[in-house]
């Protein structure tokens, strides 16, 4: 700004910044368009209810995404039970009852970092920790220690190996760092007045936090815990590392099952070269996405509706 | 207000209305936060772990005969799995990972700040609600998506402009990680413009300045370390992205900068091995521990100085 420019010269580089941004903005929207098209272009003759409800087949006329289907929704359910009560307790621990001390400081900043780690470094944890149990219970799987029936419910095996239950645990460490960010967010965004009503009435601590706070963050927290839950749907790095491509011609029936999730399915049909392999791929990319919608719209939902005017 | 439980709580009720002690009262208090601070505590025992799992494992990748320090860090050839000799330098792999990065960050970070300065400064309200759900969407998308993508659509048409695209190539690559990490520098990029007071941009505008001149030498300054923050998370994502390099930036690990070549990335390395093609105990096994520790090592550094330059560089307003 040394020189003083001509009023004209200012009034160019003012449209054409404006272009720019139009420009830039319209790349975006277009790459969003390229992607949606080419992939229903792609997948949407083959996509079929059968195509759903069948199980993995070498020929591609066959195949289907009942088994990655269902567990994605194991793995996901378990990721979801641990991971949102211990996230939700962390945030609140950090935002309504920890006194601003170095300890804190590196909690916070620890957790900033956790949210920068690779997924794939995760998959790595989750092998070494649940997968295997840091071998401490041997290395072979005749080593390991059986609970209850194979076939029922309850059955449990130590280390977990392979296993939805290791998958859902492993997917947790992902989305945790996200899910405390988020709950943080939505407590300071409940205004301070409303704690210091109830503190003024003489209730405790958690009082204050049970009864006022949560109830008035719950909106942004339920928006935060359903985008990490997007998340974690399409998480496939992490599972990778642990259980490989697997070939599962069965849905889980207990948390020692093995599994196979639909992004790693899409994975493994995406880097075969026939076509008839990538049109599948397609096809459950179709299905990932309209289980992602669904998702998205129950956040905006909740967003809108819940969410009242606090001040 | 109204919505809002009003139940007022007399001292020696609880809630449900059951008669309570205070000194009931204090220690339910003092279990309940006991339980939420070993919540809390659990994000420290996830970071220790990894780091002592990693040294672990990539100590005993150094104990391996024919590996060393000095092959790893100064070596130019990695091929663990093909030929007679091993040969383990990290250098190719990390030359792959930042040509794919360097690809993504050159079409993500401009195009990604422009739509950010166009949202904050620039759009009316009824383009912000189309395009604010677009991004969403695309940041939703999983990324095993933007490898298909890359695959199947990206390098064809690579291809069609120059023969010299192999069917696997860093450009496709690198493309589809761009677009995966252009919702994360527009968005993130977004909210720090906004934080921008408006009195900055009523001052400047009151001197005389077109939009232009507010928004790109008053506001884009004033909001630059909420901006490089953005940067550097996006980069730092783009580096550990695994799906999209393992689909459609092939497999040979070599030292070079061009894009139409095929190039291997530390996570697509990990994933080449994890996928099976090495046995369980194995040296080549055990390296890829040592690239993760390389890949962690980076995305954690990055993390840090983006948080540094967040709180040593932000500029108070309020």
């Amino acid at each position: 700004m040394a020189t003083p420019r001509s009023t004209a010269s200012r009034i160019f580089s003012n449209r054409a910044f404006l272009l720019i941004c139009l420009m830039a903005t319209n790349i975006a929207m277009i790459v969003l368009a390229v992607l949606l098209i080419s992939i229903f272009w792609q997948g949407w003759g083959t996509l079929s209810w059968k195509f759903i409800t069948s199980f993995a087949s070498r020929k591609p006329s066959e195949a289907g995404i009942l088994a990655p289907l269902m567990g994605s929704v194991w793995v996901c359910a378990i990721c979801g039970l641990v991971a949102l009560p211990l996230g939700i307790g962390t945030a609140i621990f950090l935002e309504e009852f920890a006194k601003r001390t170095r300890f804190t400081r590196i909690i916070q900043t620890n957790i900033m970092n956790l949210a920068g780690v690779p997924s794939i470094v995760y998959g790595i944890l989750g092998l070494t920790a649940f997968a295997r149990m840091f071998g401490a219970f041997g290395t072979t799987s005749e080593d390991a220690m059986n609970f209850g029936d194979s076939e029922s419910l309850l059955f449990l095996r130590i280390p977990f190996g392979s296993t939805v239950l290791a998958g859902g645990l492993t997917l947790m460490l992902v989305i945790l760092p996200v899910v405390i960010i988020s709950t943080q967010e939505a407590l300071r965004s409940v205004p301070s007045s409303l704690r210091s009503g109830a503190f003024a009435l003489g209730a405790t601590r958690w009082q204050t936090v049970w009864a006022i706070t949560l109830p008035a963050a719950i909106p942004g927290i339920m928006t935060g815990a359903i985008l990490s839950m997007s998340r974690a749907i399409g998480e496939s790095a992490p599972l990778l590392v642990i259980g490989g491509l697997l070939l599962v011609f069965n849905t889980p029936q207990n948390l020692m099952s093995d599994f196979a999730i639909l992004p790693l399915q899409i994975y493994n049909w995406a880097g075969r070269p026939q076509d008839s392999f990538h049109a599948l791929a397609a096809s459950a990319i179709i299905v990932q996405l309209a289980v992602l919608l669904v998702f998205n719209g129950f956040a905006v939902f909740v967003r809108q509706k819940l969410q009242k005017p606090l001040q | 207000m109204t919505t809002l439980p009003t139940t007022s709580t007399p001292r020696d009720l609880d809630q449900l209305g059951r008669t309570k002690s205070v000194a009931a009262r204090v220690l339910r208090e003092r279990l309940i936060v006991g339980t939420l601070a070993i919540a809390a505590c659990f994000s420290i025992l996830v970071t220790s772990t990894i780091i002592a799992v990693l040294a672990q494992e990539t100590w005993g990748f150094f104990q391996f005969p024919n590996v060393t320090l000095g092959d790893f860090f100064g070596g130019t050839e990695w091929n663990p799995l093909l030929g007679a000799e091993k040969h383990f330098g990290i250098w190719p792999l990390v030359s792959g990972t930042l040509l794919v990065t360097v690809i993504a960050a050159t079409f993500a970070l401009p195009i990604g700040l422009v739509c950010a300065i166009y949202l904050s400064e620039y759009s009316s309200t009824r383009v912000r609600a189309t395009l604010k759900p677009a991004l969403e969407i695309l940041a939703g998308v999983p990324t095993v998506v933007y490898g298909f993508f890359a695959l199947t659509i990206i390098t064809p048409v690579l291809q069609k402009v120059s023969p010299a695209f192999g069917s696997y190539n860093a450009m496709a690559a690198g493309l589809a990680t761009g677009i995966m990490i252009l919702p994360i520098v527009c968005s993130m990029s977004e909210d720090s413009l906004r934080a921008v007071p408006r009195s900055l941009r009523d001052g400047a505008l009151a001197l005389g300045g077109t939009k232009f001149d507010v928004s790109v030498k008053v506001v884009v300054p004033a909001a630059l370390s909420g901006i490089v923050a953005a940067f550097l998370l996006a980069i730092s994502r783009a580096i550990g992205e695994t799906m999209i390099v393992a689909l459609a930036a092939g497999g040979i690990a070599q030292i070079t900068a061009n894009p139409t070549a095929e190039v291997q990335t530390m996570t697509a390395y990990m994933v080449q091995i994890f996928l099976g093609d090495a046995p369980a105990v194995g040296v080549e096994y055990k390296s890829s521990y040592a690239v993760a520790s390389v890949l962690f090592v980076m995305t954690f550094a990055i993390t840090m100085i983006g948080q540094y330059i967040l709180r040593r560089f932000r500029e108070e307003y309020d």
